[in-house]
């Protein structure tokens, strides 16, 4: 048998990468994307080849950064999670109007079902918007190849390509046939020195150019070999599945055979001459979305008077969450076996901190010092220390966007919550919290602001984070007054100096700063674990 | 051959690695694999699961579909039970019986052991005390990996390869703990099936 690698759709993506001349990855850690960027650091052969891929601020730095690398003539890769990519929208709505040079795909991984995330929101929505072609891949081996197509493709036609994937696929192992070698791209600049500068008579044209290019994406989409029509002999319905909703759909046919019109969907824009190939010849048609139903709602139209289609806006299929295939059968008619209920005294399980956390010691001095007031001021954001949202804590108000937590206390303060508190963590107020302080600084606002500093970015798995050892410097920088920035151990033993530190600051008609600094368990662990291994060899 | 497993425990517990196991035994054997693991939230002491499906014909999902699993291997009692309505009504339920409670309201041990009990085809082991006896309590995932293999259909040479494979850069010692700690579920197993 051929020699088969076993990775995850994420590590695959990375593979991929690699195998295709990457020269640089970018990226802010986020789930379910993480393990692209984790692979290629670990990788021997990247480390060789020298394929830069430290993580990167926030989304928008990582974006920008690959447009740089793309522009010198570079493949670049720049992946996120879905809510990332809100972050990185304003440079890539905006690459797609300079276009690329070098080969520029940037991932977006989403989460529907919300296993890990804010919002389940589709960055199909975001490539059509954009108006660059999107690859959404249904297996591992797809993704696998689909980056040396993207790559190709986005230097072919100048432009960068949206990869899409989501949650299952990213999470999910199975047997890669590594089949390309690419050298990485020499470097060199685009002929045209104005195509990057966006000054609007040049955004003019190069819109322009950008329009103009639809119809060959329309046509590289109804050429593709990941788009593929599947003859069926039972034409009362017609089925237009996309990405992995594909395997879902072929779980239900154990012998492959699916009896109606099949359009397997996997590259954007829409291939419009298939899809009314399928239209045109069954009386209904199912589609089959892991996501927002995008092209189910282009199908219906405004005032859907044409033929019947199924799908999640007319309850076919739930209006949210993910796609699996007993949902697929359900939507299918077919009938399939169920199990036992679960019995009725099983306890939910929810996601907690660790044992030992430092957290869980800054969120009760916190709790303590707050019991002076009236509840609902703790504004938050997000990280492992969102979960004192839940109980025993139940410390935090809020958690909306990462650096939020700042910037809605600022606000509040300024409608008569004071004094209103802020906590965040250290990769979250490095990502998106120094501007807001910024903005506390400028405005003198009555806030008190936690910069719980774990020293990593513990909820996605112990990445380092790119405050780390700055951020004293960043607040006094920012101008936070000196005497307004505490350090403090996050340990019950100095618990009461903790909770009258937090009360003398939360008195302050000003910005306080009070960094809790302990470093997380286990990252801790891991490092001591490191350690001990190499006392031990 | 298709075999189709729900891995379950709490996060930390040591799933993965399991699955990791199964895996590389399964892809050594020469068998198609599809494996869906959780990264991310849950694994912050959250209740933890993964898709593990082996099969010589090509596999198109990566989720199992609702009652067709064969096999659901727990390392935690209670979070045996969570995946009943997978269970495909001639599958195996195979758990550890060492509680982990990490939440307020866990249910009483005893009701939740009789309703394994009560299931027809269960194997149930304290895997934690297996393990201790062994000298590595850290090991009771393996155990448990052990007292699956009988149901996997995989020879026993690729499994045990593969636990070398995952352990050796962590010693020899651990690799022999681990092999124990497989053959001493294994035997629980055979002699309780
Ligand atoms: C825009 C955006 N990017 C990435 C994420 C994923 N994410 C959630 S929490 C987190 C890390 C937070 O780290 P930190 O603030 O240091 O808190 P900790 O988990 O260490 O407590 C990340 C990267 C997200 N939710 N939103
Ligand atoms: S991973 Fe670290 S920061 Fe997150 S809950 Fe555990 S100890 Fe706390």
């Amino acid at each position: 048998m051929e020699h088969k690698l076993l990775l995850l759709g994420d590590e695959a993506i990375a593979q991929g990468a690699i195998d295709a001349g990457l020269s640089g990855i970018y990226a802010y850690p986020g789930t379910p994307s993480t393990e692209i960027t984790e692979y290629v650091q670990r990788s021997k052969e990247a480390r060789e080849k020298n394929i830069r891929s430290e993580w990167s601020a926030n989304e928008k730095t990582a974006m920008e950064t690959a447009l740089g690398m793309s522009y010198a003539g570079k493949r670049a890769m720049a992946c996120m999670k879905h809510v990332g990519l809100n972050v990185a929208a304003d440079p890539f709505i905006n690459s797609a109007i300079t276009g690329a040079h070098g080969g520029l795909i940037v991932v977006s991984a989403d989460d529907p079902s919300m296993h890990s995330s804010q919002n389940e929101q589709d960055s199909r929505f975001y490539g059509k918007f954009a108006m660059i072609p999107i690859l959404e891949p249904s297996n591992q081996q797809e993704a696998y190849d689909m980056v040396h197509y993207g790559f190709n493709f986005s230097e072919k036609m100048k432009i960068p390509v949206l990869l899409r994937i989501t949650t299952r696929l990213a999470h999910s192992r199975a047997g890669i046939k590594r089949n390309i070698s690419k050298e990485q791209n020499k470097g060199g600049l685009h002929d045209n020195l104005k195509q990057f500068i966006l000054l609007p008579a040049i955004a003019r044209k190069q819109y322009k150019d950008l329009l103009n290019k639809q119809p060959e994406f329309e046509k590289a989409s109804e050429e593709s070999s990941f788009n593929k029509y599947i003859a069926g002999e039972d034409k009362k319905l017609g089925i237009i599945a996309c990405g992995i909703a594909n395997n879902y759909l072929m779980e239900n046919y154990p012998d492959r055979k699916v009896p109606y019109p099949v359009l397997k969907i996997c590259q954007y824009p829409f291939p419009k001459k298939i899809i009314e190939k399928i239209y045109d010849e069954c009386d209904e048609i199912l589609v089959l979305e892991d996501g927002y139903p995008l092209v189910e709602e282009l199908l219906k139209g405004l005032l859907d008077k044409g033929k019947k289609i199924k799908g999640r806006l007319d309850g076919t299929i739930p209006r949210d969450g993910e796609l699996n295939p007993n949902i697929v059968a359900t939507a299918l008619g077919k009938d399939f076996t169920k199990g036992n209920e679960i019995p009725e005294f099983i306890a939910g399980r929810p996601p907690s901190l660790c044992h030992g956390c430092s957290h869980n010691d800054t969120f009760l001095a916190l709790n303590e010092a707050m019991s002076d007031y009236s509840k609902g001021r703790v504004f938050s954001d997000i990280g492992c220390y969102t979960l004192s949202a839940l109980k025993p804590l139940e410390s935090i108000n809020s958690c909306v966007d990462m650096g939020a937590s700042i910037t809605m206390a600022i606000g509040a303060s300024e409608g008569g919550l004071v004094p209103s508190v802020a906590t965040i963590g250290d990769s979250t107020f490095a990502h998106s919290g120094i501007t807001g302080l910024l903005d506390a600084v400028n405005n003198k606002s009555p806030i008190t602001i936690l910069i719980l500093d774990n020293l990593t970015v513990a909820m996605t798995g112990g990445q380092k984070s790119s405050a780390f050892g700055k951020i004293e410097d960043i607040c006094l920088g920012v101008g936070v007054e000196k005497e307004h920035i505490h350090i403090i151990k996050p340990l019950i033993k100095y618990h009461e100096e903790n909770v009258k530190i937090i009360k003398e600051e939360l008195v302050y008609n000003g910005v306080s700063v009070i960094i809790p600094r302990r470093e997380c368990v286990q990252t801790l662990n891991k490092r001591m674990r490191a350690k001990h291994k190499i006392k031990t060899i | 051959m298709k075999k189709d497993i729900i891995l379950a425990g709490v996060g930390g517990q040591g799933i993965l690695s399991i699955a990791a196991i199964i895996g590389t035994a399964a892809v050594n054997a020469g068998l198609f694999l599809k494996q869906a693991e959780v990264h991310g939230m849950s694994q912050r002491g959250g209740d933890v699961q993964s898709h593990l499906r082996l099969s010589s014909e090509e596999i198109a999902s990566d989720l199992i579909p609702g009652g067709k699993t064969d096999l659901i291997v727990s390392v935690e009692p209670m979070e045996s039970l969570r995946y009943l309505p997978m269970l495909s009504p001639d599958g195996w339920l195979i758990t550890n019986t060492e509680p982990f409670v990490n939440i307020p309201n866990y249910p009483d041990i005893n009701k939740v052991i009789s309703e394994i009990e009560a299931f027809p085809r269960h194997i149930a082991l304290n895997a934690e005390h297996i393990a201790k006896d062994l000298g590595s309590v850290r090991s009771a995932n393996i155990v448990m990996l052990g007292a699956s293999s009988p149901f996997l259909d995989l020879d026993y040479n690729f499994l045990e390869d593969a636990i070398r494979n995952i352990f050796q850069n962590k010693g020899e010692e651990l690799v022999k703990i681990n092999i124990d700690a497989f053959k001493a579920g294994l035997k629980f197993s055979e002699e309780n099936k």
